[in-house]
């Protein structure tokens, strides 16, 4: 697997698209830097974006890597290797080089802003931890949706449409259904449905950690609440493990039993 | 080296192979025909595990295929379409393979038997049909491998290179090599083939050699015969 990440990885920082998404963190950094002139403020924006474009990229990076590396695939199914290294190596190469690209591009201007003199090292890691977890849950999920679809104009849309939905849909249906059954208790709901959604317990997780009480909204209040912060925190990281472990598992489950 | 039993495949509601039985004991060349369409290359592509059936057994070296890997090391293959990663140089491509298969190769003899110096710095997606071909072969023929599986080797290449494959095939051959082909060139066939096994309807329905298939179809040459099997399967 090792041998296949590696050639994944390597073909992919060697890409244009690697650059550019670093290149973007990077000014991205030294933007907010430059204006809010305090790190803690400035992870506070990050992560507003983080949660929407590490997803979107992730996503769109899966769809298109499995798609274009079809005759790289259909090679190494030939040779003496595993199936599920095939799969796994390649899926790991590049969500690896995504999470370099985020963990460089915003690493470099924080800490020549001094990030290890400032108390917010933890904040920002944790965004970064995030924003890998992120990463590897998005591609994940993208790479299932390409290898269910053979046609690529219909997987693009899917792994999309699912981005759409998981991003900026989900948080409208729960209002609306807040709205709707107000008379009832809520609490047990908003919490499987904060648990159901990555993004939405990756924002719950970096406010927790952040302990701004003013965004944490509904739902972070309940799960606040509910499990207090530390325990939050605890259960919203082994969350996004899960979140990773399943479509990887689903992921050498179906490619296992696919013919080429 | 080869046994498949009752191999049944289909692809949704297209049934391909229904209860294939295949031994290929000894070495020599077995050439797999039959119709476009027939279930060739899904029975090359299930010999190699890419294809997956429903139903039926395959052991290869003596060992069943499912759920197993390592016996890939003892076969080359050569895929009918050759689909390689279009960004990759040729010298990039051989190296990767040679890294995965970690295996000592002779690549050099075959490029220069092949003439594919100029492109060995070229671009994989702007190399001509016949020069990928050219690459696919010189992948198939570097290792040394007990087992050798051909998908249409023939496709694209010019008079030259026909002669260097029937070259390296009879090579193979003797020394003492198992290989499997399949072909439309029934005069490359007749050249170089032992041993005809012939796919018709999901089930084989001719195995044996070539004055056997002649006199069976009282035909004096063997697109003769192979075009009578077909038809007298229509008529009847
Ligand atoms: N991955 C696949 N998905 C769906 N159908 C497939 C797939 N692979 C092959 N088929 C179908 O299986 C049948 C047999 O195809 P196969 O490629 O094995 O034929 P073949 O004997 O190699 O033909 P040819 O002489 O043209 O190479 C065809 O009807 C083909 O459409
Ligand atoms: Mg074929």
């Amino acid at each position: 697997m090792l041998k296949i990440l590696k050639y994944s990885f390597f073909d992919l920082i060697r890409s244009r698209w690697s650059y550019v998404y670093f290149l973007f963190y990077l000014l991205l950094g030294f933007v907010l830097l430059f204006l809010n002139n305090d790190v803690s403020k400035a992870v506070i924006t990050l992560m507003n974006i983080i949660i929407v474009l590490v997803p979107l990229i992730g996503t769109i990076f899966g769809v298109m890597y499995y798609y274009n590396s079809k005759e790289f695939t259909e090679l190494l199914l030939a040779q003496p290797i595993r199936r599920s290294s095939i799969f796994l190596g390649q899926y790991f190469g590049v969500a690896g080089s995504q999470t370099m690209s985020l963990v460089l591009g915003l690493g470099i201007p924080f800490v020549m802003y001094g990030l290890f003199k400032s108390d917010a090292i933890f904040d920002f890691s944790l965004l970064l931890v995030t924003g890998a977890f992120l990463t590897l849950i998005f591609t994940a999920l993208s790479f299932n949706i390409a290898l269910s679809n053979e046609n690529k104009i219909k997987g693009f849309g899917y792994a999309v449409l699912l981005w759409l939905f998981l991003a900026v849909i989900y948080d409208g249906l729960f209002l609306m259904s807040l709205i709707i059954f107000k008379e009832y208790p809520l609490d047990t709901f908003s919490l499987a449905a904060t648990m159901f959604n990555p993004i939405d317990l990756s924002r719950i997780l970096i406010l927790l950690e952040l302990d701004i009480s003013a965004l944490l909204g509904y739902t972070g209040a309940v799960f606040k609440k509910f499990f207090g912060t530390q325990t939050g925190l605890i259960i919203s990281i082994v969350m996004l493990v899960i979140w990773t472990a399943i479509p990887l598992w689903w992921l050498t489950y179906k490619a296992k039993r696919k013919d080429f | 080296m080869i046994h498949i039993k009752e191999l049944h495949k289909s692809f949704g509601k297209n049934k391909v192979l229904s209860g294939i039985n295949l031994d290929i004991e000894t070495n020599g060349i077995f050439a797999v025909l039959g119709p476009n369409g027939s279930g060739k290359t899904t029975l090359i592509k299930s010999i190699l595990g890419m294809v997956l059936p429903q139903k039926g057994t395959i052991t290869v070296n003596g060992g069943p295929i499912k759920k197993n890997w390592k016996y890939r090391e003892q076969i080359d293959y050569l895929p009918q379409i050759a689909n390689f990663p279009g960004n990759l140089k040729v010298r990039e491509l051989i190296r990767m393979i040679q890294d995965l298969r970690r295996k000592p190769s002779e690549e050099q003899r075959l490029i220069t038997l092949f003439q594919l110096e100029p492109f060995m710095d070229k671009r994989l997606s702007t190399l001509s049909g016949g020069t990928k071909q050219k690459v696919n072969i010189v992948l198939t023929f570097m290792f040394d491998c007990p087992l050798i599986v051909l998908d249409e080797p023939t496709t694209g290449l010019d008079p030259a290179s026909l002669i260097h494959l029937k070259g390296l095939i009879r090579e193979e051959k003797e020394k003492g090599k198992t290989i499997l082909i399949t072909s439309h060139i029934m005069q490359f066939v007749a050249e170089v083939a032992n041993t005809i096994v012939y796919i018709l309807e999901g089930k084989i329905y001719f195995k044996g050699s070539i004055p056997e298939l002649k006199e069976q179809t009282r035909q004096n040459d063997l697109e003769h015969a192979i075009a009578a099997i077909a038809n007298a399967k229509n008529h009847a």
